[in-house]
């Protein structure tokens, strides 16, 4: 059997797909954390930072957003199985109610955005509660995530209508997933660290 | 070349056990919910909230991502750099911190 480093072969035993999009995931977190660092640095040197998320209604709603977004997990593990099984239309269904799921997060999380714009005054460079870095640090972060699950859901589009005629492999799916359960995992650091430690009581 | 060689060993967890692990996702979130009600003191409440936030993340990268049922190179290939990488982030942010606290307006 040829060795695993003697070149030309996967040291990881899995495809150059995967591979690289795990290096992404990778390089993605460093970007997450700096971000995520950056409001660290910003809410310790300032301490009029608002807490605008009241339990009623924003902490229920930001759930709910969550239970979505992890729901929306459950639904491309059920993708990866079937498309490992090569049940192409199940894979599908899955990948399509997975899009669902990212839709209706990106749905309800602009709904908050225009609230907090339109009627609590939040915006980018300002608000009426405290240091205007808040705006910059919750719509940078939370625009970024949302970003991520916007292209998630193109990605998603796209690799479904070409798994579901036969060009794509089960590989490009599972791929699909790991991309899709990262932005997931990003998620549940912002939620809590933006949300829940920012409740109004 | 074998690029697409050994995917089909990429078998992953059971549906049960992915619903369970999708279970106790929702289960800790409601956790960590509860704790924000509870109105905990800010630092208390960080640790707790990061300590759970990495347990969440190593739930879906074992389980959802797969990484449980890859290579252990892998794993020590990706996590140890990553995690160095955020180290060093942090070592800075300490002094900094504490540095820019006591420098703050009150």
């Amino acid at each position: 059997m040829e060795s695993a480093w003697s070149g030309g072969g996967s040291p990881f035993a899995m495809g150059s797909k995967k591979l690289g999009m795990w290096l992404f995931i990778v390089s993605d977190t460093l970007t997450f954390s700096a971000l995520l660092i950056v409001y660290s640095y910003s809410r310790i040197t300032n301490p009029d930072w608002p807490r605008p998320f009241p339990i009623h209604p924003a902490i229920i709603f930001s759930t709910t957003m969550t239970v979505v977004l992890l729901a929306s997990s459950l639904t491309m593990v059920m993708a990866v199985m079937a498309a490992q099984r090569n049940d192409r239309k199940k894979t599908v269904m899955w990948m399509v109610a997975t899009m669902i799921g990212g839709l209706l997060f990106t749905g309800l999380h602009l709904t908050e955005w225009f609230n907090m714009i339109t009627k609590e005054h939040f915006t980018i460079t300002g608000n009426p509660e405290g240091t205007p870095l808040f705006g910059a640090v919750f719509f940078g972060i939370t625009g970024l995530h949302m970003t991520h699950v916007m292209i998630g859901v193109i990605y998603l589009g796209i690799v479904a209508v070409g798994y579901g005629r036969g060009k794509f492999s089960a590989e490009d799916v599972e791929v699909n997933g790991l991309y899709w359960h990262f932005v997931d995992l990003v998620w549940m650091f912002v939620f809590p660290l933006i949300y829940l430690m920012s409740v109004k009581y | 070349m074998n690029t697409h060689a050994h995917v089909e060993e990429a078998h992953g967890a059971s549906v049960g056990t992915n619903i369970a692990i999708w279970v106790g996702l929702v289960a800790i979130t409601g956790l960590e919910v509860f704790l924000a009600y509870e109105e905990l003191q800010p630092t208390v409440m960080l640790t707790v909230l990061v300590v759970l936030s990495v347990v969440k993340a190593g739930m879906i990268m074992s389980y959802f991502m797969h990484l449980k049922y890859e290579k252990f190179s892998l794993v020590l290939w990706l996590v140890p750099a990553m995690i160095f990488c955020i180290m060093m982030m942090f070592i800075f942010f300490f002094p900094e911190a504490f540095r820019l606290l006591q420098m703050r307006p009150h």
